[in-house]
């Protein structure tokens, strides 16, 4: 035991204390939140107030509001010309003119002139639209008999709201069960492509670590110390905690630099609106979605979903990383040659990715169920179905299932394991490995 | 007593039997030598002593207790294929290695300290391996096979890749170690290097234990009685050549063959009494390689 800890402390401290593993851990979230700020930085970069002269021909409008990027200025003791010759002297970045609408009122699109030597960009151009379009609408509803209310009850959209058919389930799951399934495929998606980047990761990382004690000649001074399973077992579990705490390191320099960003660079809601005017979405609209988007994420299990992540996370983890152990030890200094040994554990983690991308599409599929209960998807599979909240059965049985799954490959794995690392020159076949787990020790 | 004896043991992969039916004693505090070909099952009998392996049957007995789990720590083991952490810095790689061995931290580090010293490398502590030359890895590699002070120390080749400065100061070192009472099991193929520094030897060929005993008695027990004679001046008397079984003639130099049961002086009385002017006369006694290469013969697996 005390040899086995003296192991996971060596495979632990050597990986952390590398510079390459500071300079990924704490260098990523960095260079993530530096992109944010970048990216923050030219949406805002345009926060020089532009100052739009406006001059309305209409004689309709008395002032349009200002937005956080655009000042108004209604031009009453001038004219257009007058404007346009001395525009360089003016305070004015650009002149707006509003042209007669009123003579048809049926018409829907307009187009109005914009004076400017400075180009401006979509966004500004569809603020001051909006504007205008906003007032002219107004105008319009004064003209024609309708008020305001009328027209409102005149909008109909339909949006569906998903309520489990189980009636005691719907009590549970409360009223904001809104945009839960587009939710809840965000997060699965989410979740199966970390398990699958994490297996692969931290899978290829053990088996280079066994091939370089093997090439390395030391394996044989330590087992002569150790026994080939303690050193397998503690490369395993020493490596898992490299993974840990690369994770807590990103969830926490995540969490702070989010905050700092935050403090620095505030929401902004005219560079939202700017890229929603593309979309043609309100800006209100937009807000009271994003109310309800949040609702629904807060909504959702997340401890329930994150402890079985770990659980699925530490199972799978085992059940991989000790399969790539064995072929790390099966490998000669050649690693082409055993290359063709990494294909059987390759395929089946690659084909759980595309299993998963189905499942989370359509998550009361039967693939989904019979998916969880094959250990060697579940870890993928399990996860990202979490937050479509499968039965509790399917859970415990899949875990008990891979839990069952991971030791025995541990221990079979360590059979390869163990003659594997002190064999040499032999090219090595399946069958070989088969042959390997029935040599006595 | 005897700080290893292995009784029987037997060793089979698959079809391959390694060891067969391989019984030897090793005295306590002796330098001995396990000797074989290439492919002969050195590395396997090594490797059941060192626990790396067990034995399909026999018993093997380290200073006699049933070799056990907690055995390792009191073996030393170098194995022909060196080894070390590339990346590790020496000095914690050291303390890694005697810590599995099962020292203290503390202790550890005084005993790494004091082959530092003798060495004269005490600012190699925070090199990493791979900066060092080969035979300055050697050197760390000796340090982590004896730093936890074994019991019975095996080295498999451990002079092969030293230059003669550092062949040198290991073979000085293992002499001190012994002179300190740890038992050394030497495995090479260089069998001069056997003449020099054992005192017992056990040669191994095709899994099987073939020969065993004392350097001085393996020698006597396989002298053909030849003899060497120097002598001044011209031919020998034929009177000799009659009587004698002539192995090589050549000028000032004879070489001559005695029954098993004959006596030496007889031989030098006749050649005195025949007028030969004799100025050396001495017993050739077969190398350890004659020996080997004798026994082994053309059977090696390689």
């Amino acid at each position: 035991m005390n040899k086995l800890w003296l192991i996971i402390k060596r495979e632990y401290l050597t990986r952390v204390r590398k510079k390459s593993f500071l300079l990924i851990t704490i260098g990523t979230p960095l260079a993530i939140a530096l992109f944010m700020v970048l990216v923050a930085f030219i949406l805002n970069s345009n926060k020089d107030n532009l100052k739009v002269g406006v001059i309305d021909e209409s004689q309709t409008i008395m002032a349009l509001k200002d937005t956080e990027t655009i000042d108004f200025e209604m031009i009453k003791n001038s004219s257009l010309d007058k404007l346009r010759d001395n525009f360089e002297e003016s305070e004015y970045d650009g002149l707006v003119v509003i042209s007669d609408f009123k003579s048809n009122l049926t018409k829907t699109d307009y187009k109005f002139n914009y004076y400017s030597d400075k180009p401006i960009g979509s966004i500004t151009k569809n603020s001051i639209g909006r504007e205008i379009g906003k007032k002219i609408r107004n105008y319009k509803v004064e003209q024609s008999n309708l008020d305001e209310k009328t027209i409102n009850d005149l909008k109909a959209s339909v949006d569906l709201k998903e309520i489990a058919a189980d009636k005691e389930k719907e009590k549970e799951d409360g009223s904001s069960t809104e945009n839960r399934s587009e939710i809840a495929t965000g997060i699965g998606m989410f979740l199966g492509l970390f398990m699958y980047f994490v297996i692969f990761f931290y899978g290829s990382m053990i088996m280079r670590s066994v091939m370089e004690e093997k090439t390395n000649r030391i394996v044989e001074v330590m087992i002569s110390s150790v026994k080939p399973f303690q050193l397998m077992l503690g490369k395993i579990i020493g490596v898992s905690g490299v993974g840990l705490t690369q994770i807590i390191i990103w969830a926490i320099m995540f969490t702070g630099l989010s905050f700092v960003i935050g403090m620095i660079i505030p929401v902004d809601p005219s560079a939202m609106e700017g890229m929603n005017t593309n979309s043609g979405i309100d800006p209100e609209d937009m807000e009271s979605m994003v109310s309800s988007l949040m609702d629904s994420i807060f909504a959702v299990n997340w401890t329930g979903i994150i402890s079985v992540s770990i659980l699925f996370f530490i199972g799978g983890y085992f059940l991989y990383s000790s399969l790539f152990a064995a072929v790390g030890s099966a490998m000669g200094d050649d690693m082409g040659e055993g290359q063709a040994l990494t294909i059987p554990i390759s395929i089946p983690v690659v084909l759980a990715l595309y299993i998963m991308i189905a499942v989370v599409q359509n998550p009361n599929s039967s693939m989904a169920t019979w998916s969880s209960f094959v250990p060697f998807f579940s870890p993928i599979i399990v996860p990202a179905r979490m937050a479509f909240d499968p039965p509790l059965w399917e859970i415990i049985l899949s875990l008990v299932i891979l839990a069952v799954s991971a030791i025995f490959f541990v221990w079979l794995s360590g059979r390869i394991y163990r003659v594997g690392i002190l064999m040499y020159g032999k090219k090595i076949t399946f069958k070989e490995l088969g042959k390997w787990l029935f040599y006595r020790d | 007593m005897e700080i290893l004896k292995l009784e029987n043991v037997v060793k089979s992969y698959q079809k391959h039997v390694a060891v067969n039916e391989v019984s030897f004693d090793v005295p306590k505090g002796s330098i001995f030598g396990l000797l074989g070909p290439n492919g002969a099952g050195k590395t396997s009998l090594i490797r059941i002593i060192t626990t790396i392996t067990r034995a399909d049957s026999g018993v093997v007995y380290l200073d006699g207790e049933k070799l056990g789990a907690d055995h390792p720590s009191q073996i030393g083991y170098m194995p022909e294929e060196r080894g070390l952490y590339k990346k590790m810095k020496v000095g914690e790689q050291l303390l890694y290695l005697a810590q599995l061995k099962g020292l203290s931290k503390a202790d550890a580090r005084n005993e790494i300290f004091k082959w530092f010293k003798k060495f004269e490398i005490e600012d190699w502590w925070d090199k990493k391996v791979e900066e060092l030359s080969k035979g300055m890895q050697q050197k760390i590699q000796f340090v982590s096979t004896v730093v936890h002070r074994p019991k019975l120390l095996i080295l498999d080749e451990p002079f092969s890749g030293l230059d003669p400065i550092n062949t040198n100061l290991i073979k000085d070192e293992i002499y001190n170690l012994n002179q300190e009472g740890t038992s050394i099991i030497f495995s090479t193929h260089r069998m001069e290097q056997v003449e020099e520094i054992c005192e017992r030897i056990v040669l191994i060929n095709k899994g099987k234990n073939i020969l065993q005993g004392e350097v001085k008695d393996i020698k006597n027990q396989f002298k053909e009685n030849l003899f060497e004679i120097k002598f001044d001046g011209g031919a020998i008397p034929t009177s000799i050549g009659e009587k004698y079984r002539v192995m090589d003639e050549k000028k000032g130099r004879l070489v001559i063959q005695l029954d098993p049961n004959a006596d030496s002086n007889e031989l030098l009385n006749d050649l005195i009494q025949s007028g030969v002017h004799v100025t050396s006369f001495i017993e050739i006694l077969p190398t350890l390689n004659e020996i080997f290469i004798k026994q082994v013969g053309g059977q090696s697996d390689e």
